[in-house]
């Protein structure tokens, strides 16, 4: 004979007081209502003061602008574009361009903060007051400062094409940008292609079975020479005996510009180097403050037990400091991504520059376009967001375990 | 002496001298322990006296050893004329200074800027510095007077009407929107398919209007009277001050406890008084001076100052909202911050330049300066919100629940208990957010506002001092402006932080 444990009353209406005023009750469920009337009255507001201003203006709402010809050139393009494409084409040109000079940007700001970051870390007095320097005056000047200063003053002060400086006969720095050589594909690119591929693909298996044998066997295998011989010694054999992949074609001075290779708008020059140097800094202190999270003893329990200061650092305070390091920094690659806006202010064609900045003026769509550009931004950072909550719960849960 | 001598082990020749331990402090140590310990350490002291080298000394000649120091135009400057390679051609900085603090300013009228200024100084430091008294005084005076105050210094113009037309203005303004908002209704109710719904909405709606204009009929018709009569503002602002301070008195808790609250509010209005007066708001007050002749520094600490003063409210309503437990004032407080957060500031510029224009009535035209403001309000406070929520989460709930044990309200527990510790906490944080509004502050030139770098920008342009120096001169004169600002407000920030974890050191 047992008593069943009686089950507490079911309280349905509290539940659904709580559900729909929160702790506030039935006072919440007012507030709720006069907020949505607020919200309702300025949104009616909007949309009919809009639809009045359009009607005077003559504009007519909508999306159909976009298969309408753009009627203007861009001054680079990824993808082929001519005048006579649509605005549509221009909005993902413009696109392409900004994911372009985020990812470059990403690249050298993340290479020059790592470096600033050593620096400032680095038992050597004078190097860290450099690298302290170096972030104290990047950080306190304001990234447009920075832009135009690279725009107006450093590259503009360049001399002219026909006096450029060299790097090594193969690049050409002047006021008209960098001119480059461009690789030409030959016959024997392919084969090239799939053997680095397929050089790629070996290695990371290889990897993954060095790991499993640490892990599971205790085993240490060394992989790294045969990881150099598949990465480079497949694509060399292939390029041996199915000819040359590519070849370069160099630049070439004549008349008054440069012939051939592929020229680099100053533009896109300075705006790399500002937002590279500008993220690093603040890339530098985020990683500068994350291997200082990691406690001192770990570095001295690594050496207790033999291992030599790089190795420690590798493979005990870097893992420990990624976990701090990387939600700021993505945090950070989203900034200057959402910083390479202001490609605007010295004609980049980005997207805000291309598609809301001249596309608005010669549509007037004002609404649309502007609508479009911040959803694109939006998104970028929504999807960015939810990949770090999902690396936060991975962490947390390896964290836990 | 040598009986004691001949048994004991006292020694009896000194020892030989050791060397002296190796000197680790000083600039002898420095260099011992940090620089030349060992053969990495001696290349890289190397390599950063090499990066000094070449970054300090080209920078200090062209600031100082090879700068051209005075001259009239352009010709000064020119490297044939001077006799030697030139560096910064600081009297272009000279000639453009008025132009770089001032923008177009009427040069009659700066000294409303500069008092402005001095205004902004004298409320400002004794806030910044912890051990002065009546910091509540003194951050109302602030974020309160101080902006309207410099309003009509820097814009000029008078006020027609005190807080009574104000309001009647304002509720015939919402009590017409709802009328014709009932009306847009009933005739979509002729057309749509679900007629009886919108007819019902539509009526009830017209009927809400009706009943509100028939309620505030005693006011519109008292300003009515009021606009009829010569001294409508001296009128108007008595009444204002009578109903204020009733209300105040009355609140405060009447005869027994409510003299403070009546005292207080008789005295800021006799304070309002005075300004109304010496600045002749009554009639007319200084001239105006329209927005797009402001620029320069002018505007930059404009666009910063709106922006920190006006950030702030909105983050603390939007963090309260935020941690709200009404589940639409808390969604739509997410969707507003996460929003405004996801997208840069130049397509918030961009939306207030030209898409906030086609939202407000036709008749009803925004300056452009006042567009950018609200922009750049509303992307800070949904900043601010997050720095705010920060130090909300960080007080204890015990703070919360011992204030409603003592049967205290929500709005006074968060008022009195939960907010004054929220905010102590985060102003490091507030004012690393002030420092990146300022620097953002820069990008209103986009939209065709003359801030500091804008006219700078600008200035660049003119042939009469166009060098090749030029443009190295003004980054250089705008870049310590810049930095001044920023360094400060940093070191601020930090002197702040070291305060409040004072009881953390040991």
């Amino acid at each position: 004979m047992s008593t069943e444990a009686r089950k507490p009353p079911p309280q349905i209406a509290l539940k659904i007081r709580r559900i729909l005023g929160g702790k506030a009750g039935w006072n919440g469920i007012a507030v709720q209502f006069a907020f949505a009337a607020i919200l309702g009255w300025i949104g009616y507001e909007i949309v009919s003061n809009a639809r009045a201003n359009l009607e005077n203006q003559h504009i007519a709402a909508g999306f159909g602008f976009l298969r309408n010809n753009a009627g203007f050139d861009v001054n680079q393009t990824l993808i082929s574009y001519t005048g006579s494409d649509t605005f549509l084409r221009v909005f993902v040109v413009g696109l392409l361009n900004t994911l372009v000079v985020s990812v470059v940007g990403i690249v050298f700001a993340t290479l020059i903060g790592f470096i600033v970051a050593l620096c400032r870390l680095s038992p050597n007095w004078l190097l860290s007051r450099v690298g302290e320097i170096y972030v104290e005056i990047i950080r306190n000047l304001p990234l447009l400062f920075q832009i135009l200063f690279w725009y107006l003053a450093v590259l503009a002060a360049l001399p002219n094409p026909r006096q450029s400086i060299s790097l090594f006969g193969i690049a050409f720095v002047s006021n008209r940008g960098l001119v480059i050589p461009s690789p030409i594909g030959q016959s024997g690119l392919e084969p090239f292609l799939a053997m680095l591929a397929l050089g790629i693909v070996a290695a990371l298996v290889l990897r993954f079975y060095a790991r499993r044998a640490l892990f599971q066997r205790g085993l240490v295998i060394r992989i790294w020479p045969y990881v150099l011989g598949l990465l480079f010694g497949l694509p060399l054999a292939a390029a041996l005996v199915f000819g040359v992949p590519f070849t370069f074609e160099l630049p070439q001075l004549k008349g008054f510009n440069f012939a051939g290779g592929s020229r680099i708008i100053p533009e896109f020059v300075a705006l790399t180097l500002a937002l590279s140097t500008y993220t690093a800094a603040f890339i530098a202190e985020i990683v500068r403050a994350g291997i200082l999270s990691v406690h001192s003893g770990q570095m001295e329990a690594g050496a207790s037990l033999g291992l030599s200061r790089g190795t420690t650092l590798r493979l005990i305070v870097v893992p420990q400091a990624m976990r701090v390091i990387v939600p700021p920094l993505t945090n950070q690659y989203l900034n200057l991504t959402k910083n390479s806006s202001l490609a605007v202010a010295i004609g980049y064609p980005d997207l805000v520059s291309v598609f809301a900045g001249t596309s608005l003026s010669q549509t007037g769509q004002a609404i649309e376009i502007i609508a479009m550009t911040m959803g694109i931004y939006l998104l970028i950072s929504l999807l960015t967001s939810a990949v770090m909550s999902v690396y936060g719960w991975r962490v947390s849960r390896s964290l836990g375990a | 002496m040598s009986v004691i001598a001949s048994n004991s082990f006292v020694r009896q020749d000194l020892l030989t001298e050791r060397p002296a331990p190796v000197k680790t402090t000083g600039f002898v140590g420095l260099m011992r322990t940090r620089l030349f310990n060992s053969p990495t350490n001696i290349l890289l002291t190397i390599v950063g006296a090499l990066l000094l080298w070449f970054t300090i000394v080209p920078s200090v000649r062209f600031l100082m050893v090879d700068a051209v120091w005075s001259g009239k135009d352009r010709t000064a400057c020119l490297t044939e004329n001077a006799g030697f390679v030139v560096g910064a051609c600081w009297p272009y900085i000279q000639a453009k200074l008025p132009q770089l603090i001032y923008g177009f300013y009427p040069e009659a009228e700066r000294w409303r800027v500069n008092l402005t200024f001095v205004l902004a100084v004298v409320l400002l430091v004794p806030m910044l510095v912890p051990r002065l008294p009546a910091k509540g005084l003194n951050a109302s005076l602030f974020f309160i007077a101080f902006p309207v105050v410099a309003f009509f210094l820097l814009h000029g113009g008078g006020i027609k009407g005190f807080g009574l037309s104000w309001t009647a203005d304002l509720l015939q303004l919402f009590d017409e929107s709802i009328v014709n908002a009932g009306q847009a209704l009933l005739t979509l109710s002729k057309t749509s398919a679900i007629a009886p719904l919108f007819w019902i909405v539509g009526n009830f709606i017209v009927l809400v209007g009706t009943a509100i204009y028939w309620l505030i009929v005693p006011l519109t018709w008292l300003r009515d009277q009021l606009q009829a009569t010569g001294q409508s503002v001296w009128t108007d602002f008595a009444i204002t001050a009578a109903i204020v301070s009733l209300i105040a008195f009355v609140l405060g808790g009447g005869v027994r406890t409510g003299g403070r609250a009546l005292v207080s509010s008789l005295v800021t209005f006799i304070a309002m008084a005075i300004v109304i007066k010496l600045m002749g708001l009554d009639h007319g007050g200084l001239p105006v001076v329209a927005t797009n002749l402001w620029g320069g520094l002018l505007v930059t600490l404009v666009v910063s100052v709106t922006g920190i003063v006006t950030s702030l409210p909105i983050g603390i309503a939007l963090a309260l909202g935020r941690r709200s437990t009404i589940p639409l004032i808390r969604i739509f407080s997410i969707a507003f911050i996460e929003f405004w957060r996801g997208v840069p500031l130049i397509t918030v510029l961009f939306f207030a330049t030209y898409m906030l224009p086609l939202f407000l009535p036709g008749n009803f035209t925004v300056d452009g300066l006042v567009r950018a403001l609200i922009g750049i309000a509303l992307f800070t406070g949904a900043y601010q919100a997050e720095n705010v929520r920060g130090g909300l989460a960080a007080i204890p709930r015990g703070q919360g629940e011992a204030a409603a044990a003592l049967g205290l309200s929500w709005w006074k527990t968060t008022s009195l208990i939960v907010l004054p510790q929220a905010l102590r906490h985060v102003i490091p944080n507030l004012v690393n957010s002030f420092i990146s509004l300022f620097k953002d502050t820069s990008l209103v030139s986009i939209v065709a506002l003359f801030d500091l770098l804008g006219s700078l920008r600008a200035s660049f342009s003119d042939p009469k001092w166009s060098t090749p120096s030029t443009a190295f001169t003004g980054f250089a004169f705008a870049g310590i402006i810049y930095f001044m600002f920023c360094f400060g407000m940093s070191r601020y920030s930090l002197f702040v932080e070291h305060r409040l974890n004072a009881h953390r050191r040991n």
